[in-house]
């Protein structure tokens, strides 16, 4: 018995690990297929109405699409000038060089509760109305950092005799950087991309001080808690998981049929 | 001087490190089609000539010429050069095929694919073409390394240690094929190597550099033959360097006197004033017992005991005690005629007084800095 466990444990522990990860997620599935009614905490049996008509409460579209709306603009500002800092930081001696390095851990390592209140305050005295524009700043702010984080390791971690070796190679300095630069550098921007688009998707403290009368998908999702989620949040949460993971299951096999044809 | 069309010269290059000199002030010119190496110790600064020949790097001072054309202040992709890089730099995110085609495609050539193709099969791996870098062997990247500077037919090719990496049964075979190469293509070729049997293999003229300076230059049997210092002595092979006092000459011949014993050496072999030493390679001295009449005309030292003698299959070599508290080195060719000595022996040294070669200075100097690398 003793034996069967040591030779198992891994398992046990691997299986154990998957069930504590994947119950909230398996919960939100099979309750996005429950019957609906005015709140969605007990099962009361199977329907696919819920799945046929997503927008079926009130609010619930539109605050998805605001949320995407956000996340997609922010990410590209965020992206954009993020790479560029980090560039320049990796790549650039000047003045200020190492201060603007440690400036940029600071929005990371503010609670956010903080950031959102000086933000507010920030933009009520500039008399900036709230609304998207002012999610998209906050977000932009937040998440500039950690697309810095990445993009920087990213080209620090660059051969610069690969770059040596395009100018030797007849590129110039812009060809160098499209060709050899940028490509090399590519997998760290999309993975900051990436990751500045779950930051603002799911962001709820700051965006919650900021957004005005600007409905979110988080902020419907929080609100909706008081009084009972509507199973069309488990559907659209349900829905943003499996399209995650069709699509890094399609990046795999993009790569997978890559190294083979090879 | 007058360069033919495309002769590499180099006058007064120089690079400063703040405040470390890491070539001092390099006088040069290759050939236009010549296979030259540059071998030296470890930082001694062949690398960063190479990179100023590429425009990798700003000489602090001196001038880079390509025939006619001073390409000093050039940027490297104006230059018509092209380096093999120490480890490669391979494009990892494109395949073997665009590696090669790199270049090419970024002078606007029309048949990229034909030329492409063609270089690769010049180092025999056109069959790898779709491949990335990662999937080839150590050996295969270094050949695909070459292709991809080869095929844009360069003024100068520049390969700084590109056998480095590679194990000896590699080496030799990339050797023989690197020389095939350069015949083939006709390139110049400006091959940087800490390895002296490489340099003397392969090249027409090796330039021997320490701390930034060339020491000598010239063909390799020359060097070999009549080394102009004691770094070129002690770092290409080995040699006997003996201090000597001159005591007059004798037709061509300087006469030099070392406890006691004349010597002759070559008067056009010799510095001409100050301290002297004689030098001798070990394979040219021929050991003879002491009992033993030596054939006259022969430079000749006696009083030899054999500390040591070490049998290393193809040769046998001999340790040798002189009574002014010197060890000389013989290497003997293991012929299985004449004498062999043990430990012990009382022997006596001889050689043809043309392969004495006199250098200036002290027997010390240079010794250290072979030892470093
Ligand atoms: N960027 C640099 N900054 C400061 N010193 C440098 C720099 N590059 C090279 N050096 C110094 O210049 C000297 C010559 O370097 P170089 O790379 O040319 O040596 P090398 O002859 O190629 O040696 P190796 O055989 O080890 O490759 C070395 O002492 C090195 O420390
Ligand atoms: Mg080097």
């Amino acid at each position: 018995m003793s034996r069967w466990l040591s030779k198992h444990a891994l398992h046990i522990y691997g299986v154990l690990a998957f069930a504590y990860i994947f119950t909230p997620i398996a919960y939100v599935m099979v309750f996005s297929f429950n019957q609906p009614a005015r709140s969605n905490l007990t099962w009361r049996g199977f329907t696919l109405e819920n799945w046929t008509n997503p927008c079926g409460a009130p609010e619930v579209c539109s605050a998805l699409g605001n949320s995407l709306k956000i996340g997609l603009a922010s990410t590209l500002i965020a992206t954009v000038l993020g790479t560029m800092v980090a560039f320049a930081l990796a790549r650039y001696r000047f003045r200020g060089r190492t201060p603007t390095n440690l400036l940029i851990f600071l929005p990371m390592a503010t609670p956010e509760v903080v950031l959102a209140a000086s933000l507010l305050t920030l933009f009520l005295n500039l008399r900036v109305p709230l609304g998207t524009a002012t999610i998209v700043i906050a977000h932009v702010m937040f998440s500039i950092s950690f697309v810095v984080v990445a993009v920087k390791a990213r080209i620090a971690s660059l051969d610069p005799r690969l770059e040596q070796a395009a100018q030797d190679l007849y590129a110039n300095e812009f060809e160098t950087f499209r060709r050899i630069t940028l490509p090399l550098v590519a997998p760290g921007i999309a993975g900051a991309a990436l990751l500045a688009f779950s930051l603002s998707f799911d962001d709820f403290i700051i965006t919650n001080f900021v957004s005005g009368d600007v409905n979110t998908f988080p902020k419907f999702v929080y609100v909706s808690a008081q009084r009972g989620i509507p199973a069309d949040a488990y559907v659209i949460g349900s829905a943003m998981f499996l399209l995650a993971m069709g699509l890094v299951l399609a990046a795999e096999l993009f790569r997978w049929r890559r190294s083979r044809r090879l | 001087m007058t360069a033919s069309r495309s002769d590499l010269r180099l006058t007064g290059l120089t690079k400063r490190f703040s405040g470390f000199t890491a070539v001092d002030g390099l006088d040069l010119t290759i050939s236009q089609g010549e296979f030259f190496a540059l071998l030296g110790p470890s930082g001694c600064g062949k690398t960063t000539t190479l990179r100023m020949i590429a425009g990798l790097e700003e000489p602090t001072g001196g001038s880079i010429h390509l025939g006619d054309l001073d390409v000093t202040e050039k940027k490297p992709y104006q230059r018509p050069v092209n380096t093999v890089f120490q480890n490669y730099a391979l494009f990892p995110h494109l395949s073997v095929f665009e590696n090669v085609a790199f270049g090419l495609r970024r002078r606007g050539v029309k048949d990229v694919k034909k030329q492409a193709l063609e270089a690769l099969d010049l180092v025999e791996l056109g069959h790898l073409a779709q491949r990335r870098p990662a999937q080839l062997s150590g050996g295969q990247q270094q050949r695909i390394a070459l292709a991809r500077a080869v095929v844009n037919r360069p003024q100068v090719l520049l390969l700084d240690e590109p056998l480095g990496a590679l194990d000896l049964k590699l080496r030799r075979q990339m050797q023989i094929e690197l020389k095939r190469i350069q015949t083939e293509v006709g390139i110049t070729f400006v091959h940087v190597t800490h390895d002296q049997e490489e340099a003397m293999t392969m090249a027409d003229r090796v330039a021997v550099m320490n701390h930034g300076k060339i020491e000598q230059l010239g063909a390799p049997a020359e060097l070999y033959e009549a080394p102009g210092t004691t770094f070129v002595a002690n770092f290409l092979g080995q040699s006997n360097l003996v201090a000597v006092t001159r005591s007059g000459t004798d037709g061509q011949y300087t006469m030099v006197d070392v406890g006691g014993q004349k010597l002759r050496i070559r008067t056009d072999r010799c510095s001409s004033e100050g301290e002297l030493l004689l030098g001798v390679r070990p394979e040219k001295i021929r050991l003879h017992s002491a009992a033993d009449p030596v054939p006259s005309g022969l430079n000749q030292l006696t009083g030899g005991v054999v500390l040591d003698a070490s049998y290393l299959g193809v040769s046998t070599q001999y340790l040798v005690r002189m009574p002014w508290g010197q060890n000389l080195t013989v290497f003997a060719q293991n012929l299985g005629i004449g004498e062999r000595f043990s430990d012990g022996s009382a022997v006596q040294l001889a050689w043809e007084p043309d392969h004495s070669f006199g250098l200036a200075g002290d027997a010390g100097a240079g010794v250290e800095s072979t030892l470093e690398d």
